[in-house]
């Protein structure tokens, strides 16, 4: 019931602006590196305001994906929409609007966190750079950790900083490949609920590629599962459970991840 | 399976992305470069062992070739004839060695600190990339060859502040040298990644002895003489051996080592934005690694 509540708060949002883009918008996206075919003719749209989780194992093609909609990785063929922009043509029109954060990147461990986040907020234009810092930094809890340089964090304080340097321009559009992951159960918790505020407060739509599958229960009002660079299944968390007969996500993804939707789908009934 | 373009773009719409990421001054932004060479300058001055490094080699390179100099020029007619060509050379030679290293090793920080997807994922522009490499490449120069002229000064009565306005000319050819091949450098390194490190280390000593550093060209076979007069350097060396034994200001070669650098800096850049192109069309900006 709360659940239900919450996704009619979503597309309350989305249909505040019916004739905004969507945030993103793929269209038979394909990508091939040599001989394999990593992403595989994959459509999806994901509403303004909304938070979409992208599910699937090792080498399902969700950070391609990512990469794609990024535009770090050009795709074979297909298309890909952003903020209502054509990727990569367009991207100087909504880089500024978007943001990220991936394990495959780090920031510069020599500088200090101040120093990191003043300079992602000028390559970003943030007006005020310095105020936008202490306002993250006491929101996120790493106020005492300004000046210490990025090196010397734990995992978590990486994390909460990492988060920090992808929500330092207000970004619209915020794509996250395991936000959580390598976290301890309190920190990733905290992380959640920090992504929860920050989309309720700015209305901004979140693309979530996790292997935690309680975090994509907790957090997404959609959910996509990829397996071999193709979208298995595309649905709300309760529709899709309630198809494949399980109780939690994590049920539905082992059945998908041992069989593929239709065969999963099969062995349910 | 051959790797095709993406069929969302019309080839005329591609062709015009190219275009737009080849016009340079279309949209740069002076604070995102200015916040690069921040991001360079925080680097630089957390580190006493990179700052002294900046200084260690070439004052160590002055030392040694002003000692052999003062050498020959005691026991050879010739080398007292020489003047101060040999170090003038070796503080030139320093200039484009030290202008490209400059500019690369900016660059391989940002491979090393696995920061390059941040950066290529936010609204930094690579033609404002490239200017700050340029801008701190002058910087780390800095720090390294006014030190080394300082030395020779002190050790060896070699002013070569005394060229005058020429050293400007001969300055500012060899520096679009180094940045056009440190330019060529990071597209590699961007497509390739920290596998190809070693050259930004080495490629540019393939030009030593072709840009006839330490000897005029003539020197070189006829046939070897046409790929000298091919690369910029040459003419600068050329100029410098003019100034100082001659005391005359070539500026003929000054302008045509301005042409052919116009010429490969375009060619830089264009080199640049297809490696990149082709990282991204390779995912290798994900990866980064070797």
């Amino acid at each position: 019931m709360a659940r239900m509540t919450h996704n009619m708060k979503v597309h309350q949002v989305v249909l505040a602006n019916p004739t905004a883009p969507a945030a993103i918008e793929v269209d038979q996206l394909v990508k091939v590196y040599k001989q394999t075919r990593a992403v595989d003719d994959i459509s999806f749209s994901l509403p303004r305001g909304s938070i979409t989780g992208l599910l699937g194992g090792n080498g399902a093609g969700k950070t391609t994906t990512i990469a794609m909609i990024m535009g770090l990785v050009l795709p074979t063929s297909g298309r890909v929409q952003v903020l209502g922009h054509e990727m990569p043509n367009e991207s100087a029109s909504v880089l500024g609007r978007m943001n990220f954060q991936s394990p495959y990147v780090d920031m510069p461990m020599r500088l200090t966190v101040r120093q990191n986040l003043t300079v992602f907020g000028k390559l970003y234009e943030v007006k005020n750079v310095a105020k936008r810092i202490a306002e993250l930094a006491a929101d996120l809890d790493f106020t005492d950790l300004i000046d210490r340089t990025n090196g010397k964090l734990s995992a978590g304080q990486k994390a909460r900083v990492a988060l920090a340097k992808a929500l330092i321009n207000h970004p619209e559009l915020l794509l996250l490949d395991e936000p959580t992951a390598s976290l301890d159960p309190a920190t990733a918790d905290w992380v959640r609920a920090h992504l929860e505020q920050y989309r309720r407060d700015n209305k901004a739509a979140i693309l979530l590629a996790s292997h935690n599958m309680l975090e994509v229960e907790r957090l997404c009002d959609r959910v996509i599962i990829m397996r071999r660079g193709r979208i298995e299944d595309n649905d709300t968390p309760d529709a899709i459970m309630t198809r494949y007969k399980r109780a939690t996500l994590e049920q539905v993804f082992l059945d998908v991840a041992r069989g593929g939707a239709n065969g999963a789908k099969e062995a349910t009934r | 399976m051959r790797e095709r373009a993406p069929v969302c773009c019309h080839p005329c719409r591609r062709c015009g992305a190219k275009m737009t990421e080849l016009v340079l001054h279309r949209g740069v932004s002076v604070r995102r470069i200015g916040a690069m060479i921040l991001r360079h300058w925080y680097v630089l001055m957390s580190s006493w062992p990179r700052l002294l490094e900046l200084v260690y080699w070439p004052a160590l390179q002055v030392t040694t070739w002003g000692f052999l100099q003062l050498h020959i020029a005691q026991n050879s007619n010739f080398g007292a004839r020489a003047g101060g060509t040999l170090l003038g050379a070796v503080i030139l030679w320093d200039i484009l060695f030290r202008g490209q290293l400059g500019f690369s090793i900016s660059f391989l920080e940002e491979m090393w600190a696995r920061n390059i997807g941040n950066l290529m994922m936010s609204p930094l522009k690579p033609i404002e990339l490239l200017l700050s490499l340029m801008v701190m490449s002058l910087i780390r120069l800095a720090i390294g060859v006014v030190p080394m002229t300082l030395l020779a000064l002190l050790l060896f009565q070699f002013n070569v502040y005394v060229l005058g306005l020429p050293l400007i000319g001969l300055f500012c050819n060899l520096i679009l040298s180094s940045w056009a091949v440190g330019i060529c450098v990071s597209g590699l390194v961007l497509r390739n990644g920290l596998g190809a490190e070693s050259v930004a280390w080495t490629v540019i000593f393939a030009i030593l002895p072709l840009a006839c550093v330490y000897y005029p060209v003539g020197v070189l076979p006829v046939w070897l003489q046409y790929v000298a007069w091919a690369l910029p350097p040459t003419y600068a060396f050329e100029g410098m051996r003019a100034l100082l034994s001659d005391q005359t200001f070539r500026s003929d070669l000054m302008l045509e080592a301005f042409a052919i650098n116009s010429v490969l800096l375009v060619a830089s850049f264009w080199t640049f934005l297809a490696l990149f192109r082709s990282s991204r069309m390779h995912g290798s900006l994900l990866s980064g690694s070797e």
